[in-house]
C-alpha cells in the first residue's frame, strides 16, 4: 500500500514539477492552461515558410505587450479555425474564397498587406518544355506530357490559385486530378511541397517568396513568371465577434494596424533582400495591387 | 552519415549550452507528457484492478475493445479532441484549444486504454493465490487490489514505460490540438517536423536524440524505481 502511494506521489509529484518548470520557462510566466490573453492569428504557410512572422511576431509582442499565438495553416484550414473561433484573426491569399468568408458573416474586413506572384517552377532541364510560356499554355502542356506535377491538394491559396489556371486553360479540375500519375497530391505546406518536387524532379505552382527562401535548397528553377492570373495578394481578416462569439476583435485590429504601419510595410517591402538578394513581398497598405 | 553525426553533435552541443528555445521545447514536451502519463496513471491503476477483479458479462469483450485502441491512430484521437474542444464545440466554452493542457487531455486519452490493457494483462498474469491468500486473509477487494498491484509491479511499471513513450513520441496530437505555437505549444515532435519541413536536417536530428536522451534518462528513473520496490518489498 504504501509502494503504490509512494509511485502514484512521485509521479504526481515529477509532473507538477515539470509543468512548474515549463510554466516558468515561458517569457510571461502564465501557466499551462488559459488563452484568455493571447491573440490568435492563423496565417497560410507561404508567409510563413518565408520566415516574415517569425521576425514580425516578436516586433509585434514587444510593441503592443500581446501575446501572439500564429497556427501554421493553409488557407483552407485557417478559414475553418476562424469560422470555429479557433483563432481571432488569418492572414490567406485566396481573394474569392475570403469574400465569401466574409459575405457569410465570419471576417469583419478583408485587409491587403502585402503582395508577390506566383511562378511554376520545376527541374532546370524542363522535359516538359514549359519555360516562358503562358500559365495556361503550360499547364496544358504538363498535363499533355503527363509531366511530373505535385499539387498542394490541400485547399490552401496556393492550390485554390491552381484551381483557377487549370479551369482558365479549359480543363476540369477533378479530371486533371484523377487522370494519372503524373498528378501528386501533397497534403502539404508550400516548403515541403517544394521539397518535395525536387526529390521527385517534378513541377509545382509556388508562391515566389516561399520559392527563393527554399530556392538555393531544392535547386528547382522559375520556368513561368509572366501572366496576369500569378498575381498572389495576402491579406488580413479579424473574425467578426458578432457571428463568432468570443473572437477578440479589438486585439486583432492592433494587428491590423499594426501590419499597414508605414513602419512594418517599409519593413516588409525590404524582407528577404539580405538573403535571397530580392525582396520577397511589395507592401500594399490596405489597398488592392492593380493586376 | 555524416549528417547524423552532425545531429548527434549539435544535439549536445544545444544541451551542453542549454539553448533557451531547444531547453524550454524540452521541458515542455517532457512536462505536457509526463502529466498526460501521471493523469493516466491514476484513471488506469484503479479502473484496471476493478476491471480484473470484478466478473461480468462482456469482459473479454471489453478487454478486446480495451486492446483494439492499443492502435488507435494519434490524429484520429486528435480529430476528437478537436471536434470536442474547438470553441464551436460541445467543450469549446473551456477555451482548451491549441494549448497545452488540451494536449495533456489528449495525450492522456491516448495512452489510457494501451496503459490499461497492460494493467489488466500484467493482474492477469499473476499467480491466482495472492488475491485469494489475500481474501482468505480478510483483505477488501480494496487491499486485495493494492497487493496484486504491488505484486505485479514490474509489468505495472513497464505498463507506465510505455505509456509515456507512446505520449511523448506522438506527433499528430500534439500538432492538431497544440498546433504547434513557437513558445507555447511547440513539443519536441512538432519541433522536428516543423525543422525538417524547413529543411534544417541537422537541428531536427537533434531535436530527435534529445528526445531519445529523455526517454532513456525516465526509463532508467523508472527501473530504479522496479528496483527499489523490490529490494524493500523483501
Amino acid at each position: 500500500m504504501k509502494n503504490v502511494k509512494y509511485i502514484l506521489s512521485s509521479l504526481v509529484l515529477s509532473a507538477a514539477l515539470v509543468a512548474g518548470i515549463s510554466g516558468c520557462g515561458s517569457p510571461d510566466g502564465s501557466p499551462i492552461i488559459q488563452a484568455q490573453d493571447r491573440l490568435r492569428l492563423a496565417t497560410t504557410t507561404s508567409l510563413y515558410d518565408t520566415g516574415l512572422w517569425n521576425a514580425l511576431e516578436d516586433r509585434f509582442e514587444q510593441e503592443q505587450g500581446i501575446r501572439l499565438d500564429i497556427l501554421y495553416a493553409g488557407t483552407g484550414i485557417a478559414l475553418e479555425y476562424g469560422r470555429r473561433g479557433d483563432v481571432d484573426a488569418v492572414a490567406v491569399h485566396a481573394r474569392a474564397t475570403e469574400e465569401q468568408f466574409i459575405a457569410d458573416g465570419y471576417g469583419i474586413e478583408r485587409v491587403p498587406f502585402a503582395y508577390n506572384y506566383f511562378v511554376i517552377v520545376g527541374p532546370e532541364s524542363d522535359p516538359a518544355g514549359v519555360k516562358g510560356l503562358s500559365p495556361e499554355d503550360a499547364f496544358k502542356k504538363l498535363h499533355d506530357s503527363q509531366a511530373a506535377f505535385i499539387s498542394r491538394g490541400d485547399a490552401s491559396g496556393t492550390h485554390t490559385k491552381e484551381k483557377a489556371i487549370w479551369k482558365s486553360a479549359g480543363f476540369d479540375y477533378d479530371t486533371v486530378a484523377t487522370s494519372g500519375s503524373w498528378y501528386v497530391e501533397a497534403g502539404k505546406g508550400m516548403g515541403p511541397t517544394l521539397q518535395m518536387a525536387a526529390e521527385m524532379q517534378a513541377y509545382t505552382l509556388a508562391d515566389i517568396g516561399t520559392f527563393l527562401a527554399y530556392k538555393a535548397e531544392t535547386g528547382l528553377v522559375p520556368l513561368v513568371e509572366e501572366g496576369a492570373i500569378l498575381l498572389n495578394v495576402y491579406s488580413i481578416i479579424v473574425i467578426d465577434p458578432a457571428t463568432v462569439e468570443g473572437a477578440k476583435a479589438e486585439k486583432a485590429q492592433l494587428l491590423v494596424d499594426f501590419l499597414v504601419s508605414d513602419e512594418i510595410q517599409d519593413y516588409i517591402g525590404k524582407y528577404g533582400m539580405a538573403d535571397y538578394g530580392e525582396p520577397l513581398f511589395n507592401p500594399c497598405a490596405g489597398n488592392e495591387p492593380a493586376s | 552519415m555524416t549528417e547524423l553525426w552532425q545531429g548527434i553533435l549539435r544535439a549536445l552541443e544545444l544541451l551542453v549550452k542549454f539553448d533557451p528555445e531547444v531547453m524550454a521545447i524540452t521541458f515542455r514536451s517532457l512536462g505536457i507528457s509526463t502529466s498526460a502519463c501521471a493523469i493516466a496513471t491514476l484513471v488506469c491503476l484503479p479502473l484496471g484492478s476493478l476491471i480484473h477483479f470484478t466478473s461480468f458479462k462482456g469482459k473479454r469483450l471489453l478487454i478486446s475493445i480495451i486492446q483494439t485502441f492499443y492502435s488507435l491512430p494519434t490524429v484520429l484521437v486528435g480529430l476528437l479532441v478537436f471536434i470536442l474542444f474547438s470553441r464551436a464545440g460541445p467543450l469549446g466554452e473551456l477555451g482548451l484549444m491549441f494549448t497545452p493542457a488540451l494536449m495533456v487531455i489528449g495525450q492522456a486519452l491516448l495512452v489510457i486504454p494501451l496503459m490499461l490493457g497492460l494493467i489488466i494483462t500484467a493482474l492477469a498474469s499473476l499467480d491466482k493465490t495472492v488475491a485469494d491468500t489475500a481474501f482468505s486473509l480478510g483483505a477488501s477487494r480494496f487491499q486485495a487490489g493494492i497487493l496484486a498491484l504491488k505484486e505485479a509491479r514490474y509489468a505495472v511499471i513497464t505498463s507506465v514505460i510505455m505509456g509515456f513513450g507512446r505520449a511523448i513520441s506522438e506527433v499528430g496530437l500534439a500538432m492538431m490540438v497544440g498546433g504547434n505555437i513557437r513558445g507555447f505549444t511547440r513539443t519536441l515532435t512538432t519541433a522536428i517536423s516543423l525543422e525538417t519541413s524547413k529543411g534544417d536536417i541537422e537541428l531536427s536530428l537533434a531535436l530527435g536524440f534529445i528526445l531519445l536522451i529523455i526517454s532513456l534518462v525516465i526509463n532508467i528513473a523508472l527501473s530504479r524505481l522496479q528496483q527499489v520496490r523490490t529490494s524493500a518489498a523483501h
